[in-house]
């Protein structure tokens, strides 16, 4: 939980007709944080970030921006301002009268404007480009003027819905990191939409995963990563391996399970966990199941044989059958000892670490 | 393939050309003989001269036509434009019942056959028992000019990013403010666009000015009034060229415009 929270959500519902885009949604954004909506489109995290901007009014709740009651204040009085998903750049002006555009209600007077627009660019690293026309702007240089039109105007807080979806890889990836240090050197509040999961993690400082109009689980992208809730925030975050277990003892603090080829499994107990009936289901990422080459030992050991190989470069993806075991088990090895040369059918030992297991719980969104 | 198939065929661009010259040579041979020193419209050329255009000067009720048509024109390109704007905003930026019925029958009207609208016009003017002036025909031109100031508008508004007014409002733009600095701007070259292809189509439109017009007749009313004088002819070809070369030069901004809105509007790559 932040320190002073800077957007508070409360019970926030939004229905269109019978449809929930919204479902009781509770949050809490603090003052600076870089905080991440995470989600498959629908989710209704671009639904909460426009009623955040204003141009959404919820069915029910309540959002307060830095304490003051906002939840029908319009959009052009709102201490926050917003990078669009497509940059509405003003085509009719260059990119100076973009970013002044705002400015020019606040009536400062012609010099103090040009030192903040010239501040602005600069801080987006677009320098001397004000003349430029909107139509002669790249993509990337698109989305910095987006970005300076609203930090020009000191918002508390900054808007970001999908702002990297429309650029390429290579400069998507490049953006990430000045997104990142752009909002350390600011220090406000930084709301971005994602449905990049790998975005969300490399920026962010919590992240809500949500799933149909509701909040299934805000954390640390750490936490998120490896301590997933649910079985679907565990899918959506990366690859996963699922295993059906049966409850055989439950402590305050842990439980173990009892897995069909893992064994017995000692797992810490999330919060609120109530199994309905002895069944539940745990998970463990694939790159934390590893090889064993020639004669090492591992305490934890399992036989399986090559089933699929993928080759991803700096790593390859396996696809590893265990008899015993449902769903075979997929697995990420460096290339470094040859894996991308394991002929298909070849047996393998695999090791595995029993405390990277997650106990995950059934679907239904969980509280925060 | 096809075309190295289609080059196999010489025939082709003879063809072409054919149709080319069938087309415009008629419209050519106008501003010839708007110069030829003859009364007739016979070969071979008699000689040089500008003296039916300096005929047009002095003839006041040519005069007089061509301030109607003026009037008309200016009008009906406002009022339809007007119009077109209302109706090219609720169809390019809602979703309501009745939507495409009602964007055929606007559109519709360009397929009725010009003569029986002016007809059953001037039937109900009558009946209304109003007087035949130019406000009947300013009236019956904008029903008939709607659709198409209404196809210009809607191309041009159609690229139109509603991003862009929430990200002016977003920038503390007041809904009126946000009109004036945005949203108009970026329009404003289909606007531009509309007003000429309307005053065009008003200014070459003759059966409903025909029926419609009373005693007050437009350029083309006149024209058709002109023609039943052998003598009069060569001053119409002078009228008449210089229509051509009016329509033309509107015609021709009217897209440069046109195409000008698209490139604002469509500025915004799509993601």
């Amino acid at each position: 939980m932040p320190d002073r929270p800077m957007i508070s959500i409360e019970n926030v519902s939004r229905y269109y007709g019978s449809y929930r885009a919204l479902d009781d949604v509770s949050l809490e954004i603090g003052a600076g944080e870089f905080f991440s909506l995470l989600g498959p489109s629908g989710c209704g995290k671009t639904t909460l970030l426009r009623s955040i901007a204003g141009f959404d009014v919820p069915t029910a709740g309540e959002i307060r921006i830095d304490g003051t009651p906002s939840t029908l204040l319009p959009a052009n009085r709102r201490p926050t301002n917003m990078v669009f998903q497509n940059y509405a750049i003003f085509p009719h002006l260059d990119v100076g009268e973009n970013v002044a555009y705002g400015l020019k209600r606040l009536k400062l007077d012609a010099a103090e404007e040009r030192r903040r627009v010239a501040d602005a660019l600069d801080q987006v690293r677009l320098t001397g480009l004000d003349r430029r026309k909107a139509n002669e702007l790249s993509g990337g240089q698109r989305q910095r003027v987006a970005l300076a039109r609203a930090l020009v105007m000191r918002p508390k807080v900054l808007l970001l819905d999908e702002p990297l979806s429309a650029l390429d890889k290579k400069l998507r990836e490049q953006m990430q990191v000045e997104l990142r240090s752009l909002q350390k050197a600011v220090g406000i509040t930084f709301i971005l939409v994602t449905h990049d999961q790998y975005e969300a993690l490399a920026l962010s400082d919590r992240i809500a995963v949500m799933f149909g109009g509701r909040i299934a689980q805000v954390a640390t992208p750490k936490e998120i990563y490896q301590r997933p809730r649910t079985r679907r925030v565990a899918d959506f975050l990366g690859g996963m391996n699922f295993l059906q277990a049966k409850l055989t003892s439950e402590r305050s603090d842990s439980v173990s399970v009892e897995t069909a080829r893992f064994g017995t499994i000692r797992l810490e107990r999330p919060k609120g966990f109530a199994p309905t009936n002895g069944h539940v289901t745990v998970g463990i990422r694939p790159e934390r199941l590893r090889l064993l080459w020639d004669d090492e030992r591992a305490p934890h050991e399992l036989v399986g044989r090559v089933e699929n190989r993928a080759y991803f470069g700096e790593v390859t993806h396996l696809t590893i059958g265990v008899d015993g075991l449902e769903q075979p088990l997929s697995m990420i090895e460096t290339n470094d000892y040859g894996a991308d040369d394991l002929p298909l059918g070849a047996d393998i030992r695999l090791a595995y670490d029993p405390e990277a297991f997650v106990l995950l719980a059934e679907e239904g969104g969980s509280r925060q | 393939m096809l075309l190295h198939r289609l080059r196999l065929l010489p025939f082709l661009p003879v063809y072409v050309a054919v149709y080319f010259l069938f087309l415009y040579l008629p419209i050519l041979l106008l501003p010839v003989f708007s110069f030829n020193d003859a009364a007739t419209t016979t070969l071979p050329l008699a000689g040089f001269t500008t003296k039916w255009y300096a005929s047009l000067w002095g003839n006041t009720v040519l005069l007089q036509a061509a301030r109607n048509s003026l009037i008309v024109g200016v009008c009906v390109s406002l009022i339809s434009t007007i119009l077109g704007i209302c109706a090219a905003r609720a169809i390019t930026r809602y979703r309501f019942r009745g939507q495409r019925p009602a964007t055929g029958l606007i559109m519709a009207s360009l397929f009725l056959p010009e003569i029986i609208v002016a007809v059953s016009l001037l039937m109900i003017v009558l009946q209304m028992g109003l007087e035949l002036s130019l406000v009947t025909v300013i009236l019956g031109q904008v029903v008939f000019c709607i659709p198409y100031s209404m196809s210009v508008l809607v191309s041009g508004f159609e690229g139109f990013d509603r991003s862009l007014e929430e990200a002016s409002y977003d920038l503390g733009e007041t809904a009126i403010g946000t009109f004036r600095r945005v949203t108009l701007p970026v329009v404003a070259p289909a606007i531009v666009s509309s007003l000429l292809v309307t005053f065009t189509i008003s200014l070459d439109e003759f059966i409903l000015a025909f029926f419609l017009s009373g005693t007050e007749p437009t350029l083309p009313v006149y024209i058709w009034g002109q023609l039943r004088f052998a003598a009069k002819l060569p001053g119409v070809l002078a009228l008449g060229s210089l229509m051509i070369l009016a329509s033309v030069l509107l015609l021709t901004a009217a897209e440069v415009m046109r195409r000008r809105a698209e490139r604002r509007t469509q500025a915004t790559p799509a993601p």
